[in-house]
């Protein structure tokens, strides 16, 4: 329990890092650099080990914890008729099993509003996209600046959206052009070429999850149960809140690192984790909502 | 004081049990819980009634006898007490006052409030001694010189006076304080290193086969203990089994 | 029937006796103890050491306690620390003046040879519980401290802080746990002992009660060994264990075990005092307190009056108007004379009427002078030459903590006020028992077969027993002492083979335990076994107590006698024999006692004079003190059953001194 329970902290960082990208970086840059992120994460082999690691962890120290706490209320089989716990241990100490079902139930949850439509959905994802001032000729003359929209490849570089075409079947956006198009002499005219591969765009799909549609974002149909999803999501981080306050230095005494001289460290580390970390993943579906 | 009683009455093992109702009165602050609990019974055989069994020995607070879970506390209210030294000025006149065995599934309730803690002499006989014969020709004492502070930590944790206070409060009745007391009395001092390995792992093994619950580090036993065991204890237990459970051959 | 005491003592030089003995003593080869049964009763410090060592040579060991585990033997709960004479200190200490002071303190009533034999092995002790991992009190450069204890004049006392018998029962029973692991000790937990089977006048077994069904049990075994602890609970209140008992003992002495000196009791005079008629017994508060502490009573009558009836309160009391009778009496020991000398004079003061609680039975134990003279030095130290009294107070407090702190939260505990603020109470309580089974030289009682160790034992103390004494006693019979000697007896059972318990014997014996028990379930009375428990021991505090003359005593045998004829009449016994029964294991305790007090009232009576906790009134010096009388009494009275506790035989076993001269004690 202690060493996934620890290792699972570490993935809670390393999460929080990237989501707070949705909110820390302003305008366009945010969004290209969530997306971006959103696609190292889904891609990168190193990361897909972690990932894999990650879902063993969860797996193990759910599994594990359900046994533990079976095996414990097994340990009494009859109860007692006035049990008064309360002035010795906080009520969390006492509810990790209720705390830790929450969680994973929140955890199910959150994968299928996400991290299931980033790698399997039959839905296609919304494509990152951008808009671009360009100039061009007005049809009442004179030049003028006209948003466009453009697809962002991963190499970097731009690709008008009414002029490609998005391919999903190797589940990753493709964008494909006509060869008719450019060299009409070259191809048969219907004959595509893959000119690029796109972002997923995760962050407007995050965005319209939780936003009021306040940037009607790209693509994307408008949840009408933002608050509901908002609500959910906050509750979600008190109860891992509460699960880390006791589970994080817990851990430690588990692993038998306790000492005088530290104890009183990993106890404040502990309890600043515990209401930090959920503290700003809470933070941004919030964000999300007042601002989108 | 007048006070309202409910206790648990189990007539052997095979009894159910159940909580009955009692009424005491003319109870003095000064008494101890124990005492009161003789005006109960002297009440009780005065009516014809079998008395409550309960255990208790001592009635200073050192041999660990006494086992009452009162009012949802082992030992009731208070810390750092075993029930001997609880005092009735704990309690208010027309109170109500639960009184349990305590309850786990390594001590099968023998008959009301009494007990059979014989699992804890078990974990002690699975390694909880330093393997030398009493011949008297063993080194002098002054032979070895242990670090002060080591000393008193070892003194401290074997302070325990394996009364199962641990276990009655623990949510899943661990008994993880209780083995941790002794890991860590002999795995503190010289004498006891030697087979500290083959302690820890035996002692652990014979503590979950007796059916008590994990550690799940809340520490309500560390608040309960009448001697203040500490939760280091626990943590040099888990250190000290791990390393075993790693480097030993076994 | 009558038997001649042999204290078969070895002849010899004193401090060459033990050796030789060892040398020339009976063995039984390893091959052989298999073979051979033990009966060990009581898994005290003597008990417990004893089954370990036994065990540990091979030898089948049974070991019985009444307790729910042998770690709850009372032993638990000596404070204090245990003797040794390791001259660790290098103040010039030896096994000889160990011996001296011993024997000395003992008021010399004790047989030498045993005494010097325990002040020899008594450095074997300390090496032998290190080795066990007894975590000892420690000095910062890792080598064990020592404390002086009992007004002796060199520090030899071991200790593991205010636990010293925890300490070292936990490592007597860690011992015995290696041995139960092994399968060479049979563990009877929750098991009486009721009754010892004598076959052909030799100890062969007991019958057991199994404490949880109520079962009885017969088992066997080629010798018994008894580690029962004393018999202070004869006076209803003393500091023993609630279940400490009489009862192995005296079932033995019925069978033919003299039983030695049972007058011999120590009072302790610190312990806290009785808060009412509820009080089911009493806790004692270390003899250190005695450095610090002044112990005083209201100089006036009004004043004492006025603080039973609550109008005044100790600190109300003018230091001119407040009567420190032991610095009165005794200038040059003041508030350190001997336990036996400081008891008496509390009682003394409390029986003229000075006694400072409600059942007038305290006197108070003053800390402020002391408070405020660490104060000073404190205030001193840190250069606060003109401190307020609070702050000279709050100094000394500190001090005083450090010394005693955790004394003081017990006391704060039990009676609820703050000993900082406001005097202690403490009276004197019935602590030890210096007599008990008669044994020889090899710890054997005058039964075959049968023998005796630790507090239920008379040898090693005499007259009074000195503080941290009683630990060294137990662990040295158990671990050094017993395991040799026993042998002496054994080697002549080598032929002997299992020993049956379907002999006469024993169907005789369990049929008497039976009916003593029938008899209380269907004896059906009106009153409880506390209530004439009680009466027993208010009978024996006030008459057999602390002083003793010959109109009290032989007013306390008549009347032990007509609460003994009362207690069968009238005694209810609720609930069944076959069944968890704690109302029928007091009975058959308290039916004991009832006729030990006798026996006890008896020899008190027997006894004209004074010597160590025995205190008769009618031999004191002209100022008061306790006046021996060597040339008539100095022997051991060794009394064997008739069939009535009244008419018990007596048998001296003259006491004579080799390696000590004879003194009259004084504290003036």
């Amino acid at each position: 329990m202690a060493l996934t329970g620890l290792f699972l902290c570490l993935f809670l960082v390393g999460h929080l890092l990237g989501n707070l990208q949705l909110i820390a970086i302003p305008g366009v840059e945010g969004k290209r650099a969530f997306n971006e992120y959103a696609h190292f994460m889904t891609t990168n082999p190193l990361v897909k080990i972690l990932s894999y690691l990650t879902y063993i962890s969860v797996l193990f120290h759910a599994i594990d914890g359900v046994l533990i706490t079976i095996h414990n209320k097994k340990s009494r089989p009859v109860k007692y008729v006035y049990k008064n716990p309360h002035n010795n241990i906080p009520w969390y100490s006492r509810s990790m099993a209720v705390l830790g079902s929450l969680i994973l139930i929140f955890i199910v949850l959150h994968m299928s509003h996400f991290w299931w439509k980033m790698k399997h959905s039959s839905i296609p994802m919304p494509v990152h996209k951008e808009f671009i001032a360009k100039p061009q000729m007005s049809p009442y003359g004179g030049i003028q600046d006209t948003l466009v929209s453009y697809y962002y490849t991963t190499k970097g570089d731009y690709v008008p959206a009414d002029e490609v075409k998005v391919d999903y079947s190797n589940k990753k956006p493709e964008f494909y052009v006509n060869y008719q198009k450019y060299d009409e002499n070259y191809k048969a005219s219907g004959t595509e070429m893959k000119i690029g591969e796109g972002y997923k765009d995760l962050h407007s799909l995050v965005c319209a999850f939780f936003g009021q549609d306040k940037m009607k974002e790209a693509g994307i149909a408008a949840n009408s149960n933002a608050l509901v999803a908002v609500i959910i999501y906050v509750l979600s981080m008190m109860v891992l809140g509460f699960h880390l306050m006791h589970g994080f230095s817990s851990a430690f005494q588990s692993l038998g690192i306790n000492h005088r001289k530290y104890n009183k460290l990993i106890k404040v580390v502990g309890k600043a984790f515990a209401i930090i970390v959920p503290t700003l993943f809470a933070i941004i579906p919030i964000v999300i909502y007042l601002t989108r | 004081m007048k006070l309202t009683l409910k206790v648990w009455r189990q007539k052997n093992s095979d009894d159910k049990g159940k909580i009955e109702t009692y009424n005491v009165d003319n109870i003095s602050e000064h008494m101890s819980f124990l005492e009161m609990m003789d005006v109960l019974n002297e009440q009780l055989i005065a009516e014809g009634k079998e008395p409550v069994a309960f255990d208790h020995d001592c009635r200073e607070g050192i041999c660990g006898m006494c086992s009452m879970f009162i009012n949802g506390e082992p030992h009731g209210p208070g810390k750092g007490i075993t029930t001997c030294q609880l005092h009735m000025r704990s309690f208010n006149d027309g109170d109500t006052i639960y009184i349990e065995p305590f309850r786990s599934r390594g001590f099968p309730v023998i008959k009301d409030l009494i007990v059979d803690r014989s699992a804890f002499d078990r974990i002690q006989q699975a390694g909880g001694y330093i393997s030398i014969n009493t011949s008297g020709n063993t080194i002098d004492a002054n032979a070895t010189p242990i670090p002060k502070d080591d000393a008193d930590k070892a003194f401290d944790a074997a302070t325990c006076i394996g009364c199962g206070a641990c276990v009655a409060t623990c949510k899943n009745s661990s008994a993880m304080l209780f083995i941790s007391a002794k890991v860590s009395q002999l795995a503190l001092l010289p004498q006891g290193k030697v087979e500290a390995k083959e302690r820890v792992l035996a002692m652990v093994e014979q503590m979950d086969k007796e059916g008590f619950g994990n550690c799940s580090n809340t520490g309500a036993c560390e608040v309960e203990c009448p001697k203040g065991i500490s939760l280091e204890n626990i943590a040099r237990l888990n250190r000290e089994f791990l390393d075993a459970s790693i480097t030993s051959d076994k | 029937m009558s038997k001649e005491l042999n204290s078969k003592v070895p002849t010899g030089q004193l401090k060459d006796l033990w050796t030789a003995h060892k040398d020339h003593i009976g063995l039984v080869n390893p091959a052989n103890r298999r073979n051979i049964d033990i009966i060990v009763v009581g898994t005290g410090l003597a008990g417990g050491s004893a089954s370990a060592s036994l065990a540990e040579m091979g030898y089948n060991v049974k070991a019985f306690c009444f307790q729910d585990s042998p770690r709850r033997a009372h032993s638990i709960a000596a404070q204090g620390g245990i003797n040794a004479a390791k001259n660790y200190q290098n103040d010039g200490d030896s096994v000889y003046r160990l011996f001296y002071d011993t024997e000395k303190g003992g008021d010399y009533r004790s047989r030498e040879e045993n005494t010097y034999r325990l002040a020899e092995v008594s450095a074997n002790i300390i090496d032998q519980c290190v080795a066990q991992g007894v975590p000892f009190a420690r000095e910062y450069g890792g080598l064990l401290d020592n404390r002086s204890f009992g007004g002796v004049q060199v520090s030899r006392t071991f200790y593991a802080k205010g636990q010293t018998g925890q300490q070292l029962l936990l490592g007597a029973y860690s011992a015995m746990n290696r041995q139960i692991a092994k399968g060479k000790i049979t563990m009877y937990n929750r098991h009486e002992m009721l009754e010892l089977v004598v076959v052909d006048g030799k100890a062969r077994g007991i019958i057991a009660r199994n404490l949880v069904t109520g079962k009885l049990e017969r088992h066997s075994a080629h010798a018994v060994v008894l580690g029962t602890g004393g018999y202070g609970n004869v006076f209803f209140l003393s500091t023993n264990a609630m279940g400490s008992n009489a009862s192995a003992a005296w079932r033995a002495h019925k069978k033919g075990a003299y039983f030695a000196n049972p007058c011999y009791t120590q009072i302790h005079p610190t312990c806290i005092p009785r808060s009412g008629d509820y009080q089911s017994k009493l806790t004692l508060m270390s003899e250190s307190l005695r450095n610090d502490g002044r112990i005083w009573v209201p100089k006036n009558m009004e004043d004492a009056v006025a603080i039973r009836e609550g109008r005044l309160k100790p600190t109300d009391i003018k230091p001119e108007d407040r009567d420190y009778y032991l610095e009165r009496r005794y200038p040059a020991f003041g508030n350190l004379v001997p336990r036996d000398v400081a008891s008496r004079a509390a009682k003394e003061r409390c029986d003229a009427g000075y006694g400072v609680n409600k059942t007038g039975e305290a006197v108070y134990l003053d800390f402020s002078s002391a408070i405020m003279r660490y104060g000073k030095e404190q205030a001193n130290l840190h250069h606060e030459y003109d401190a307020s009294d609070d702050r000279i107070r709050e100094l000394g407090e500190k001090i005083v903590e450090a010394k005693y702190g955790n004394l003081f939260q017990m006391y704060e505990k039990i009676v609820d006020q703050n000993p900082y603020k406001t005097p202690m109470m403490i009276y004197p309580a019935v602590h030890y028992t210096m007599g008990g089974l008669w044994v020889d030289y090899n710890l054997m009682t005058t039964i075959d077969g049968c023998y005796c160790i630790g507090e239920a034992n008379f040898s090693d103390h005499g007259a009074n027993r000195l503080g941290a004494s009683a630990l060294m006693q137990g662990l040295a019979d158990g671990y050094f002492v017993l395991p040799y000697t026993i042998g002496d007896y054994l080697q002549h059972e080598i032929r002997t083979g299992k020993i049956s318990t379907e002999t006469p014997e024993f169907d005789e014996a369990e049929k008497n335990v039976k009916e003593r028990l029938e008899f209380f379930i269907n004896n059906k009375g009106t009153k409880s076994v506390d209530h004439f428990h009680r009466l027993l021991g208010k009978i024996m505090w006030d008459n057999v107590g602390m002083a003793r003359n010959e109109a009290g005593l032989k007013e306390a045998i008549v009347e032990i006698k007509r609460i003994r004829e009362e207690f069968y009449k009238d005694v209810f016994v609720p609930g069944e024999m076959n069944e968890m029964n704690p109302e029928l294991e007091k009975a058959t305790r308290v039916a004991d006692f009832m006729e030990l007090a006798e026996l006890f009232a008896v020899d008190a009576l027997h006894r004209t004079e004074s010597c160590g906790g025995h205190f008769r009134e009618e031999s004191q010096t002209e100022e008061g003190e306790a006046l021996r009388d060597d040339k008539n009494f100095a022997y051991v009275a060794a009394w064997e059953w008739t069939g009535n506790p009244g008419e018990a035989v007596l048998h001296k076993e003259k006491l004579e001194f080799k390696g000590i001269e004879l003194k009259q004690r004084s504290y003036k």
